[in-house]
């Protein structure tokens, strides 16, 4: 399966990763392999098997609905570039 | 979230609402679908132990889990997923045994791991069906699917809260709530069939016990797809999202509105553009929003960092075992045992909470047709005044009512004062005792002072008597009236008419 660069730049922009062109065309490239290969899996008959969303057989891990203490405000807000009155300040995201 | 009101420059008509003034070509109809978010009142966030208490000072709820640090792993809470399959059962849904969270990704600010764990492929519960009454006719909503899911940050951009055009602000305390989001099938046929079923809903959780269920403060949250298309036709129409309707009469009037834009748009023979629109309550209008990037791209995947979930019969048994007694149940045993009319039963059990506080002032004052009626008409209507008050906190307890309809009966009071009675407990929350000791509002029934009235009215009117005489019985009402002016209305109405028949007929 042959990934365009256009597909490169679109799933570049979702995941904010800023490509040169040299790096469009290596992924173009590396992703084309690697679905190549994905091929080559679905040649496999399949059938009547669920997908495997995990490889270690563990199911069911719960917590209790218990409530432990949270970060103090000034650690919460440690790694916080900017802050003001206990919120995270970000630049403006709407307009 | 990834979306933004534009409010520029938008193609949409300004529409006059409601929208009656134009003749239609055709007849149409709506078809309505509706996702709802509802928060589950649990103590704990859904994958960690943080509190989830409302309007704790801005991130004091966070943790390195919902805070998205690296290396940390989410546990699911238990309680979760119990409140997730007692609200599908509850809606009729056919409980999966196998079930997978996955990551929706998209960047925001308020979204500190830059996906959200949710579900997708294999929700919690699918296939089931709510039950709404419209104009007296029941109809079964479809249910497409209840999935678990954590709620995202807040953020602020209110620029008297942040002080500047250029920033916002993030609060994480709501990041991890656990949400349960139920999709309904496009069933619904009109914007009061869509109200009608979002209350059921409300009041489905409300008996649960799962969800507090208040709009305004965001415990519940609607967003709406319509299209229209002409009455009798089963092709769909192209559709539209509405969002931001943030109480049940904005939902119904919201709806309203994108109806009636969407067959102008028909019937000046334009098309309609799939798009998300947001209601604007202020100018009651929707307006498009823009996308500020690929927003429906979200790449799911299953989530690495949680098991399966496998739920097994007994566990689904032992929760239905332990389903507490839901409004089409309690309409029915209202009907058999108060005998009330089954209108009545059905207003009265829609919420949980007033079918309790109905329930505990009959037990005070067993009448239940004469408690219907008060809870049905004056309670109900005190509520709406104040923007849907809840009843909980309603000043007039079943206490004070069941006092005040006491006083009625024993004739202490008339049903005309007991209005002012009413008015006054709702305004105070002072007993019914209280208020008619303080204001002197005892009914008069004492003969010989309300004959007294009774002479000096008919003494001060002798044409009015003439004209009574003369067959003009509308005259009747007029002494009655001043009767009761005279005592401030505390007269005893069945003595004054006494009274004044014989009095009038010598």
């Amino acid at each position: 399966m042959k990934i365009s660069i256009e597909q490169v730049e679109h799933v570049a922009k979702l995941a904010r990763l800023h490509l040169s062109e040299e790096e469009k065309q290596e992924m173009s490239e590396k992703l084309s392999q690697i679905l190549t290969y994905m091929d080559k899996l679905n040649e496999l008959n399949t059938e009547g098997i669920l997908p495997t969303s995990h490889v270690v057989e563990i199911k069911n891990v719960f917590r209790e609905d218990k409530v432990e203490p949270s970060l103090p405000e000034d650690q919460a807000l440690q790694n916080a570039p900017d802050r003001v009155n206990g919120y995270f300040r970000v630049p403006r995201v709407i307009e | 979230m990834l979306l933004h009101a534009h409010t520029a420059t938008h193609p949409y008509p300004t529409l006059p609402y409601p929208h009656t003034s134009i003749l239609l070509k055709m007849e149409y109809e709506a078809v309505i679908g509706l996702e709802v978010h509802t928060q589950l009142k649990t103590r704990s966030k859904i994958f960690c132990s943080c509190s989830t208490e409302f309007g704790a000072k801005p991130n004091h709820n966070t943790c390195p889990i919902c805070q998205g640090m690296p290396g940390v792993l989410p546990i699911l809470n238990k309680q979760v997923v119990e409140f997730g399959i007692r609200t599908a059962l509850a809606m009729n849904c056919t409980i999966a045994d196998y079930s997978l969270f996955a990551r929706k990704n998209y960047f925001y600010p308020d979204l500190p791991k830059a996906y959200q764990i949710s579900q997708y492929e294999l929700p919690l519960a699918q296939h089931g069906w709510i039950e709404i009454q419209v104009d007296g006719i029941s109809k079964k909503i479809g249910v497409t699917r209840i999935h678990m899911e954590e709620d995202a940050g807040k953020s602020i951009h209110d620029e008297n809260i942040t002080g500047s055009k250029n920033y916002s602000f993030i609060d994480f305390n709501r990041c991890g709530m656990p949400l349960l989001e139920i999709v309904s099938e496009p069933d619904m046929r009109s914007p009061e069939e869509a109200r009608e079923y979002l209350l059921k809903l409300k009041g489905i959780l409300e008996y649960l016990e799962v969800s507090d269920c208040n709009m305004e403060e965001g415990s519940l949250r609607c967003d709406a797809n319509i299209s229209v298309r002409p009455k009798g036709s089963t092709k769909l129409g192209t559709k539209t999202e509405v969002k931001n309707m943030n109480s049940f009469k904005n939902v119904q009037r919201a709806l309203e509105y994108e109806m009636a834009r969407q067959i102008q748009i028909l019937e000046e023979g334009g098309r309609i553009v799939q798009e998300t629109c947001l209601w604007d309550v202020d100018q009651g209008v929707t307006r498009p929003m823009r996308s500020k990037e690929e927003a429906h791209d979200y790449r799911y995947f299953p989530e690495p960092d949680l098991v399966p979930l496998v739920i097994d019969k007994e566990w689904i048994e032992q929760i239905r075992k332990s389903l507490p007694e839901l409004a089409d149940a309690r309409t029915a045993r209202f009907i058999s045992q108060y005998g009330i009319p089954e209108y009545d039963a059905r207003v009265l059990t829609a919420s949980k909470f007033i079918a309790d506080y109905y329930e505990n002032t009959v037990k005070l004052y067993p009448n239940p047709k004469v408690v219907s009626n008060w809870v049905m008409g004056d309670i109900l209507r005190k509520l709406k005044e104040h923007e849907e008050a809840d009843i909980r906190t309603c000043p007039i307890t079943p206490q004070h009512l069941a006092g005040m309809l006491k006083l009625i009966e024993e004739g202490t009071i008339s049903g005309k004062i007991a209005k002012v009675v009413f008015e006054d407990m709702y305004a105070t929350g002072k007993m019914p005792e209280e208020i008619v000791k303080e204001k002197g509002l005892i009914q008069i029934s004492d003969e010989k002072e309300v004959a007294a009235v009774v002479d000096r009215i008919i003494a001060a009117n002798p044409e009015t008597v003439a004209q009574y005489k003369a067959g003009k019985q509308k005259a009747f009402g007029f002494f009655v009236g001043e009767v009761m002016k005279a005592t401030q209305g505390k007269a005893n109405p069945q003595l004054v008419n006494k009274l004044l028949k014989e009095k009038l007929s010598t």
